[in-house]
């Protein structure tokens, strides 16, 4: 009973009897490597693995972000990451210096900031970091919101279908590995753009979709002209 | 509720009074992905009993001094509608309910992998709409592949049912009427590889005729597990081939 490669699992399900091959969204049990998730099994170089089909976005270090100013504190933000735990952001972490109580006239409550974590530690206390110079607040354009785990389509490989919506769209956009998606441009595009993100969103495990919505784009295109 | 004749028989023909044998479950309808607001849900009907389950989580504790620094918690919240049953429940929690929430998570909870997530929650509600004996079941059931649904990392399904004891025999999953009028009721969970996360006993029974209900309800759990699997496995059939794109990252400049 081999459930494997490119196939639906649940959890349980027997991916490969060599503990070895054990890779992400897996475990061993008596010798054989079995699915943690509802997702699909997949070979990755030597490994097996589950790539989910659900689930909530868990922040690691390195991931650049959009978040959401959910409060201030003492020298820190707290932002809302899209996840089940909050991102801390110290003053001290801004590209320049800041007084504390200046702190609301640089980033107000419910303002939107692109930014990278920089440590999550075993009791899951997010750090965040703006000290670069892609990230920083959000003034113009949308925000919108998909699952986490479509994010990787949503990129595509090697950065096939962003490239492509940016170029086709005429959008600066830009994704966050917690969900969350910038764009900006002007009005007709940014519809379009939030439109087709949402088409990939439910679409993203179907083959061929990025050929697809290149016609999708072809025909909303020509249909406003 | 007609009065139970004395003489009247649980079985005519071999056949139970709802034309089954006596090791066949109910007709089972299950759902995934019914609410749009929770992150899993799924509807479920075992006979004449439905549920609908909804997972959140895992996300932030509330109130703040029930989580865990090393884990995350898991809470189970049965509640059966007041027009679930013949006469009218007085909604609310009450006795039956909060022992039907505490042996459902800890039916649940083993599987479900708690450390990944530490100072979370995982929330599932289970709305009993129509009561036929055998809820709790049907809520196990439900509340599995809820879990899956909302993308919880699990070491397996659980799958749960019940078998009794009727007119002297042992039947698999009692319905309303072999409930209330039978000699003994026991409601099982476990996973597929048969490992027991549930066990209860209502009523009397000798030591084989236990052997016997649990050989029964284990075999009934099997039956559920494949159904489970299969809608779970269905609603993303027309799935062949995700394209990979491993390892693509975010590169932007703003």
């Amino acid at each position: 009973m081999d459930r494997m490669d490119r196939n639906v699992v649940v959890p349980g399900d027997l991916l490969s009897d060599d503990p070895k091959r054990a890779g992400e969204g897996t475990y061993v049990k008596d010798g054989s490597v079995r699915s943690l998730l509802y997702g699909m099994a997949s070979s990755y170089k030597d490994k097996v693995r589950v790539i989910p089909l659900a689930g909530k976005y868990v922040p690691t270090p390195g991931d650049t972000v959009i978040g959401t100013v959910q409060d201030i504190v003492f020298s820190n933000w707290i932002i809302n990451i899209n996840s089940p735990y909050e991102g801390l952001l110290h003053i001290s972490e801004l590209p320049r210096k800041i007084e504390m109580n200046e702190m609301s006239k640089y980033l107000r409550i419910g303002g939107s900031v692109m930014i990278r974590v920089k440590d999550v530690d075993s009791t899951m206390k997010v750090e965040l970091t703006m000290n670069d110079r892609r990230l920083g607040t959000l003034t113009r354009g949308r925000v919108a919101e998909i699952n986490p785990t479509r994010v990787p389509r949503l990129i595509g490989k090697g950065g096939s279908m962003i490239n492509m919506l940016k170029k086709e769209l005429n959008c600066n956009i830009f994704v966050g590995q917690n969900g969350r998606i910038w764009v900006d441009g002007n009005d007709d595009d940014m519809d379009l753009a939030l439109k087709t993100v949402l088409i990939i969103e439910k679409e993203a495990h179907t083959t061929g979709l990025t050929d697809r919505i290149l016609e999708f784009l072809r025909v909303e295109k020509e249909a406003r002209s | 509720m007609i009065g139970m004749d004395e003489k009247l028989s649980f079985f005519k023909d071999g056949l139970r009074l709802d034309g089954r044998l006596p090791d066949e479950l109910r007709p089972i309808k299950v759902e995934v992905g019914v609410l749009a607001r929770a992150d899993g849900s799924c509807y479920m009907e075992m006979g004449d009993n439905k549920v609908i389950a909804a997972v959140y989580g895992p996300r932030e504790v509330h109130p703040r001094h029930l989580q865990e620094v090393t884990r995350a918690i898991v809470r189970y919240r049965y509640n059966m509608a007041s027009f679930s049953v013949e006469e009218r429940k007085r909604p609310g929690p009450d006795r039956r309910s909060y022992e039907v929430s505490k042996v459902s998570r800890e039916a649940l909870e083993p599987v479900i992998l708690t450390s990944y997530f530490p100072r979370s929650v995982v929330d599932i509600f289970v709305e009993v709409l129509q009561a036929d004996a055998g809820t709790r079941t049907a809520g196990i059931n439900a509340a599995s592949v809820a879990l899956a649904d909302a993308g919880i990392p699990m070491k397996s399904l659980i799958s749960s049912c019940a078998a009794g004891k009727v007119g002297g025999e042992i039947v698999l999953d009692p319905m309303k009427l072999e409930d209330n009028f039978g000699e003994a009721d026991v409601p099982i969970a476990m996973t597929p590889a048969g490992e027991i996360t549930l066990l209860q006993m209502d009523g009397r029974l000798s030591k084989e005729e236990l052997k016997r209900a649990l050989e029964l309800a284990k075999a009934g759990c099997q039956q559920i597990y494949e159904i489970q699997r299969k809608v779970l496995v269905d609603r993303y059939s027309h799935m062949n081939e995700m394209e990979s794109c491993d390892e693509a990252v975010a590169e932007e400049e703003i």
